[in-house]
């Protein structure tokens, strides 16, 4: 099966198609959706999407069944924002796509494309969605301009690009002010210029058009897609001042789908946050006054903006984006409810990236991004037992998981031999 | 460095100058008839610390974790005058003793951190804060921790509500030798040396691999793990000629031949203390190979690695540290943020344990500091998966007894043991859970922290009026 399999690949077949069908049965299904939370349910995959969800349902003759009776089942966790697919090692080890220096095609940003980077084979895919990340948002982390291009959503299978230019992101807090002549009072001055100058372009730039703008003429195609609300608008502020400022740019531009990122103090403008429904990805482990940014730092933020009624999505990293839920659990631990913990690894991060409809729950016609947990998956003692990608259960092996296997084996051997011999 | 008095006579006219500069040992004036010999002020700065007043404590019907490797359901432990008096399924307590039910809940020593750099990379961090690298020359061994601890950093609080009651502030690991360490008592007060732990023995810390090459590749080496392995050499070498000097000087001075005492050298003084065995070496160290190789710069130059930091290959060769009997200060799953962090895998601390090699859990993190409980109980349950069936009791040795160990400080701390100090937290259930919070915490007998009393968190000057102040954190 796995050398045809291949050779359909091969022959530039979606290997969906030949997936098999699949009837995960008897778990305790937390669907992220309407339904809530189901007991002793049966999930239906075919095609590498989810047919069919309900309890007490038959099980057609051609479906593979797993019994996950005991067991957790949530929508595959989807990353709120990382670099998955652009890093391999951080620091010293090559280029990372994730950091960008100097790029001529570019003058403010706005035109870097992520999706032109993604590489399925980085070894964080496979560590990551074996701890049950079935997808994530990525994008640019470092560099020199106002704006960090346009992030793609990203599949942690072998088929890697799910959504181009699903957000841009921008730095509207200290960070982003160092970049722009150390000062908010030009870093906002030059994004709102950069945002107009788009605006003010009708229709595409073209080759021979002479255009002096601040803005390369690729900038300008990127910002137009932010105006029209076609890709959200990712603004990392912490300080509530830089918060009311989000909010602000929010009224001045009701088109532009705005989400704050990191919001250290949101909760400190909860309310103003969900009366202009801006949603918010944070980690809610972050309490420290790491500046002057950052005073109002606590560990309650994310029960604070649940209470006011602001979504909240969880999980900012990206070697270590598996300890999302461990991040969820703490937010849970201090107040947040726990419903809305799992939402803010599955269904928030999906709303927010306008993948609604295909990721981050646990219903009919979605993509088949499943998870099969031993327990609670917010309780860092339990794991994700099996995975499935679009419908395909994958293989539970990482580089991780074969070191592991080496010297577990190395230790028990009765005599040594060479470990590079020792196969897992 | 100060002058006794010999055996012949009384002489302390040098006493402050030799503060400033040291006359005699700097002199190049014809030499004064010597009656007094030149020593080396072991504790210059001493601890000031002083427990909050604490009342005779029991907590009953609750779950202990002796933190020696015993479970004991429905226990009670009772603590007064700052120490654990008794503890087991049935103890005698006095009638006038404060009493808390601990149903449901459970009781553990006090968690030790052998990793922080809090203090000397305080929040907020900004550059004027920055306080933990002296990255000027590979070798500042003579530089020490304690001297730029900024005990208002909000981060010994939270660290508090986490359940730690000490630990050791490192410098960081730019240089080959970092400089010296200081463990502290995490009840947070005015002065580094009011947070004191009294009598620990000092740390030294050595930094491998990627770190040093980096910092100094471009400023006159070392470029390589050649360059470093060279530099820690050189260094032994020259701290064991200084050794040598000393004991010429000492010898001379017995047979009263009126020496002239060696120039004092700060950088020398910390090494030949390493050599001595009087301070504790922590070795910030990722790969295996690198590690071995510094075990045999150990025997080469006969001291001793307490404890292997980072250590995130020493799954690698658990046996060998064993063998020599070196601990590794780990983090449950951090990996790939550089080369040598490449191959870090969950299940290393339980095959350290599993060996049977002293494995610790260590955060080098102002957030991970407050959730080690949580470290340690993913790293356990990640054993189990594996196969590698150690108990909670047993994994709590990651948190405690071995930090303490290797901070030479286990006669005092990181055990529930009579006589110990109670250095104590009550949990509010099982603390291998995410929802698990600690509700108090005790450091020698007093209550440092108390969930249910925001009145009685530590508020550090810097956060008092302030946006946040007081708040829950």
């Amino acid at each position: 099966m796995k050398l045809m399999l291949s050779l359909l690949a091969s022959a530039v077949i979606s290997t969906s198609v030949w997936a098999e069908n699949i009837a995960i049965i008897g778990g305790k299904v937390h669907t992220m959706t309407q339904l809530g939370t189901m007991e002793k349910a049966t999930i239906l995959i075919k095609d590498g999407k989810i047919a069919q969800i309900d309890r007490d349902l038959r099980v057609p003759d051609n479906y593979r069944k797993i019994d996950a009776s005991g067991k957790v089942i949530t929508p595959g966790f989807v990353g709120a924002l990382t670099t998955l697919g652009l890093v391999e090692v951080s620091m010293s080890a090559g280029v990372v796509d994730s950091s960008v220096k100097k790029a001529g095609v570019t003058k403010t940003g706005a035109a870097l494309d992520v999706s032109y980077a993604l590489n399925p084979d980085s070894s964080l895919v496979k560590i990551s969605r074996v701890e049950g990340i079935t997808s994530a948002a990525t994008a640019i982390s470092s560099v020199d301009t106002l704006f960090y291009g346009q992030g793609a959503v990203m599949s942690l299978g072998d088929d890697p690009l799910l959504k181009a230019h699903a957000f841009m992101k921008v730095d509207v807090g200290s960070d982003g002010a160092e970049g722009e002549g150390g000062s908010r009072a030009a870093l906002w001055v030059a994004l709102e210029t950069a945002l107009e100058e788009a605006a003010s372009v009708e229709g595409k730039l073209n080759a021979q058009d002479d255009w002096h703008g601040m803005n390369s003429r690729a900038d300008v195609a990127a910002l137009k897609k932010v105006l029209s609300g076609k890709m959200p608008l990712f603004m990392q502020a912490d300080r509530a001042a830089d918060i009311r400022q989000v909010i602000a740019f929010k009224k001045r531009h009701p088109d532009i789908k705005v989400v704050l990122v990191h919001g250290v103090e949101a909760w400190r403008v909860a309310k103003q946050l969900a009366a202009n429904n801006i949603p918010v990805i944070i980690d809610p482990e972050f309490n420290l006054p790491g500046g002057f940014d950052q005073l109002g730092a606590t560990l309650a933020n994310a029960a604070r903006l649940e209470k006011a009624g602001v979504m909240v999505a969880i999980g900012m990293d990206t070697h270590n984006i598996r300890l999302a839920a461990q991040h969820a659990g703490n937010a849970v631990a201090n107040g947040l409810s726990h419903e809305a913990g799992l939402a803010s690894l599955t269904s928030a991060p999906a709303k927010i990236l306008g993948m609604q409809d295909t990721i981050g729950s646990i219903s009919q016609g979605k993509r088949a991004d499943i998870v099969i947990w031993s327990g609670d998956p917010l309780e860092v003692t339990q794991a994700a037992e099996q995975v499935f990608v679009n419908g395909e259960p994958i293989k539970m092996e990482s580089r991780q998981t074969k070191l592991r296997d080496r010297y577990l084996s190395s230790q028990k051997a009765s005599h040594s031999q060479p470990t590079q011999y020792l196969r897992p | 460095m100060q002058r006794i008095p010999s055996r012949f006579g009384v002489a302390v006219a040098c006493v402050f100058s030799l503060a400033v500069v040291g006359c005699s040992t700097t002199s190049k004036k014809e030499q004064q008839p010597s009656d007094t010999k030149v020593t080396i002020q072991p504790n210059p700065y001493p601890s000031t610390y002083t427990p909050i007043d604490g009342q005779p404590t029991v907590i009953t019907n609750v779950t202990i974790l002796t933190g020696t490797g015993e479970k004991i359901e429905n226990g009670a432990i009772y603590f007064a005058d700052g120490k654990v008096a008794a503890l087991g399924t049935d103890i005698d307590k006095p009638a006038d003793a404060v009493v808390i039910d601990g149903k449901g809940k459970w009781v553990t020593p006090g968690i030790i951190d052998t990793h922080s750099h809090l203090g000397v990379y305080p929040n907020p961090s900004t550059r004027s804060h920055s306080d933990g690298n002296e990255m000027v020359n590979p070798v500042t061994a003579g530089v020490w921790a304690e001297h730029a601890v900024w005990p208002q950093d909000p981060g010994f609080g939270r660290a508090l509500a986490g359940g730690v009651t000490s630990m050791q502030i490192l410098p960081g690991s730019a240089n080959l030798f970092g400089g010296r360490s200081v463990v502290l008592k995490n009840v947070p007060n005015r002065t580094m040396q009011d947070m004191k732990f009294p009598d620990a023995p000092h740390g030294l810390k050595m930094a491998c691999g990627e770190n040093p090459k980096r910092v100094y590749g471009e400023k006159g080496g070392p470029m390589t793990r050649m360059g470093n392995v060279a530099g820690y050499r050189q260094a032994w070498s020259d701290a064991q000629n200084y050794i040598i000097q000393w004991e010429r000087y000492e010898r001379e001075f017995e047979k009263g031949k009126n020496p002239k005492p060696p120039k004092r050298d700060l950088k020398l003084e910390t090494l030949a203390g390493v050599l001595k065995g009087d301070i504790l070496v922590h070795m910030h160290c990722y790969r295996a190979d690198e590690m071995t190789v510094m075990m045999d710069v150990m025997k080469e130059f006969d001291y001793k690695i307490g404890t292997f930091h980072h250590a995130v290959e020493a799954y690698k060769i658990a046996d060998k540290l064993k063998e020599n009997n070196v601990c590794s200060a780990m983090w449950a799953d951090w990996w790939g943020f550089k080369m040598e962090a490449y191959d870090g895998i969950r299940e290393n601390i339980p095959l350290v344990h599993q060996a049977g090699a002293c494995a610790i859990v260590h955060s080098d993190s102002d957030l991970g500091i407050q959730r080690l409980n949580q470290e340690a109980a993913k790293a356990w349950s990640d054993g189990r998966r594996a196969g590698i069936d150690i108990s909670q009791a047993d994994a709590w040795q990651w948190l405690s007894a071995n930090p303490a160990k290797a901070l030479g400080i286990y006669d005092q701390t990181g055990s529930l043991e009579v006589g110990k100090n109670a250095d104590i937290v009550l949990w509010s259930g099982d603390p291998f859970s995410t929802y698990t919070q600690a509700e108090k915490v005790y450091v020698d007998g007093g209550l440092a922290y108390d969930r249910a009393k925001p009145e009685h968190w530590p508020v550090s000057d810097f956060e008092l009026g302030q946006v946040g102040e007081g708040d829950e954190k």
